[in-house]
């Protein structure tokens, strides 16, 4: 079985804080990790490879020269090949332009089972990424999973998260998925795996036009979304806690709801 | 020619030892030491690592990783529970050590895999009741009878001698000869003759087994000689050498552990209306633990960047286990102190720390044996 992972390299927003003036990120000094959602997708792309018994696990990032370190990161965890799309013309992309550049940079991988994605990413939490590639590619997607398994070597069976319970989707493959963090316990790179990342395994880095991604439609020239304004949502009030015998607690909550008219 | 970055590799081998200790060995940890208990489900976890192989070669199954990469692990593994670490010591260092240095091509093929992937367990035993620090004084013999050796006598001390499939032991085969007439002797588990004693009730490194070894005639094939007789000694000083950089990462995890609950401590821990770090005479203590743990961590560093560049090592790996392991406990005592009284209690991991530290300064030679071992070659 052959499955593409896409995974992001991020600022570990444990670490981030915002700048006052400009409303942008501060990177300077934060740690950059492999976007958390991500991890469970390769782990997921992983457990499916060796449940078929066999393929490749490839994985792909778009981003700048250091995001090297995030992609040997999850070779180290047992993926087989990694590409890296990395060219100054793909900066400055907004969902569209990176859906858009993963699209060429699949169609040059060619044939492929599975993608998998993670459901969003911490710097951006637009969960589009992924959907837009399935759109790109024109196959089916499968959003919020928690977990997938063969039926055969033509579907997948996929469970997925939905705000009023689990729904289980038999999707015909080539396929897309995004995968939440329920979906799996990543597994620690071993010993072996942190050197065979490093010596080992094939590592790729393409540019624009090795993957004949159109300059129009990538990068900042490629992103129809605008920033308008950023801004930090105000912090809400501090919370209070009812301690003591339920009874009463009950009792004083019904209290204060009538008190402050919230109902 | 001197570089402190580490490379992209060894930061990710560094990064999943952490995730792996704080993963499955930190939250245990406290409880294996209470129970005094070794056990085989987390050393297969560590095995499963790769971290039993470190430096076992590829072709029997290790990582063969080096010296340097071997040290980064030890230091995050002891970070979360030393007994561990003495365990992948004891594979690593003590035993596979020996192996790939003076074994035949038989015994590295025999022994080396089976270890590597945590499939056996093993043990050094050098020490007895009358060879401490003057383990040259060894009372346990052998005698050569037709194509075996018959071994008999004790050794004490142990680490992982309770749960070991086979045993490193060092015998007299000649006691006119004194220290060259020591040998090394792979002695496996249910050997007649072999039997395993007292297993010790001790003050730290709980987690892991140190027992008695007992040998009553039991009979040693000739092909389990490591590096032919009379070469005992020098095996065991060479391999204690080896041994000793790894002790010296292991005082350096087990202070860091201690800094680090202590700097935690001291930022929430409030008296007279401030934090404890806003106190000088706290923050300057922090200061000097840090400082003392950055020393010892170049310290094992260095020796074993000399052993991975093959360069004599035996003054530093002296001076890393020396300093290491003292400064260790001055860091745990420091970081106890920093917690008062809570320090004391076991609801806080510190006073774990402290009586792991001790053991640093004991084993694979004394403080003393350190000074004696330093004062040869820079007195000279
Ligand atoms: C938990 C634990 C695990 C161990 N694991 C192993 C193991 O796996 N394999 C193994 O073979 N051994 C092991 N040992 C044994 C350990 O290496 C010895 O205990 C150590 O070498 C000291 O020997 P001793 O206990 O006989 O002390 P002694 O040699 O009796 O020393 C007593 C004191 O005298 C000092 N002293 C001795 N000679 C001199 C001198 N010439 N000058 C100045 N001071 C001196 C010592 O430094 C010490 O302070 C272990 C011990 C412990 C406690």
């Amino acid at each position: 079985m052959n499955i593409i992972v896409t995974i992001k390299q991020v600022p570990d927003t444990n670490d981030v804080r915002i700048d006052p003036i400009t409303g942008t990120l501060i990177r300077e000094g934060v740690p950059s990790i492999v976007n958390p959602e991500d991890r469970h997708a390769v782990e997921l792309g992983l457990s499916l490879r060796d449940e078929a018994g066999g393929g490749k696990v490839t994985v792909i990032s778009m981003g700048p020269p250091q995001a090297e370190v995030a992609l040997r990161q999850v070779l180290a965890m047992g993926a087989d090949e990694a590409v890296l799309l990395s060219d100054r013309a793909f900066a400055g992309a907004d969902t569209l332009a990176t859906a858009c550049t993963l699209y060429h940079a699949v169609k040059k991988i060619g044939v492929f089972d599975l993608i998998i994605c993670g459901r969003q990413a911490i710097d951006g939490d637009t969960a589009q990424v992924g959907p837009q590639l399935a759109e790109f590619l024109n196959i089916p997607q499968v959003t919020y999973s928690v977990g997938a398994r063969l039926e055969n070597s033509k579907t997948l069976l996929v469970k997925r998260m939905t705000d009023v319970g689990f729904q289980t989707i038999a999707v015909p493959l080539p396929a897309l998925v995004t995968c939440l963090k329920e979906a799996n316990r990543p597994r620690i790179p071993t010993l072996r795996g942190c050197m065979d990342a490093y010596r080992e395994r094939p590592f790729h880095v393409w540019d624009a036009s090795y993957i004949g991604a159109p300059v129009d439609d990538i990068g900042l020239r490629g992103s129809p979304t605008q920033v308008r304004r950023t801004f930090q949502p105000s912090p809400r009030g501090n919370g209070f806690l009812l301690t003591g015998d339920a009874q009463d607690c009950v009792l004083r909550l019904v209290g204060l709801i009538h008190e402050r008219g919230l109902v | 020619m001197i570089t402190f970055k580490l490379t992209p590799e060894q930061e990710l081998i560094r990064a999943s030892a952490r995730e792996f200790a704080e993963t499955h060995i930190l939250p245990i940890a406290g409880e294996l030491d209470e129970k005094q208990e070794f056990s085989r489900e987390l050393t297969s976890k560590i095995a499963k690592q790769g971290y039993m192989g470190i430096i076992v070669p590829r072709e029997y199954g290790g990582a063969g990783a080096d010296v340097m990469t071997y040290c980064l692990i030890i230091e995050e593994i002891s970070r979360a529970c030393a007994a561990q670490s003495v365990t992948m010591s004891l594979t690593n260092s003590l035993v596979a050590g020996p192996i790939i240095n003076f074994g035949s091509d038989e015994q590295k093929k025999k022994y080396l895999p089976p270890l590597a992937r945590g499939e056996k367990l093993c043990c050094f035993a050098l020490t007895e009741p009358n060879a401490g620090s003057d383990s040259a004084n060894q009372e346990t013999t052998a005698v050569l009878d037709g194509d075996e050796w018959i071994l008999n006598g004790t050794k004490i001390f142990i680490s992982n001698g309770g749960v070991a499939d086979f045993a490193i032991v060092i015998a007299s085969t000649d006691r006119a000869a004194k220290i060259r007439g020591l040998t090394a002797f792979i002695v496996e588990k249910g050997t007649p003759g072999f039997t395993v004693g007292v297993k010790e009730n001790k003050l730290g490194i709980r987690a892991s087994n140190t027992a008695e070894l007992v040998f009553q005639n039991c009979r040693i094939p000739k092909a389990n000689i490591i590096g032919g007789p009379g070469r005992g000694f020098r095996i065991a000083m060479d391999t204690l050498d080896g041994g000793r950089v790894g002790v010296g990462a292991q005082g350096v995890g087990i202070a860091r552990a201690a800094f680090e609950a202590a700097l935690k401590y001291a930022r929430e821990r409030k008296q007279f209306g401030s934090p404890l770090i806003d106190f000088q005479g706290l923050a300057h203590k922090l200061v000097e633990m840090q400082m003392e743990i950055e020393t010892a961590r170049l310290l094992t560093w260095k020796a074993a960047w000399l052993k991975d560049q093959k360069k004599r090592y035996a003054k530093d790996a002296a001076m890393a286990k020396l300093y290491g392991s003292e400064m260790a406990t001055r860091v745990c005592h420091a970081a106890i102190q920093i917690h008062g009284g809570y320090g004391f209690i076991k609801d806080y991991p510190v006073e774990r720390f402290y009586r792991d530290a001790r053991i640093t300064e004991l084993y694979e030679g004394t403080s003393e044996i350190q000074r004696m071992v330093i004062a040869s070659h820079v007195l000279k």
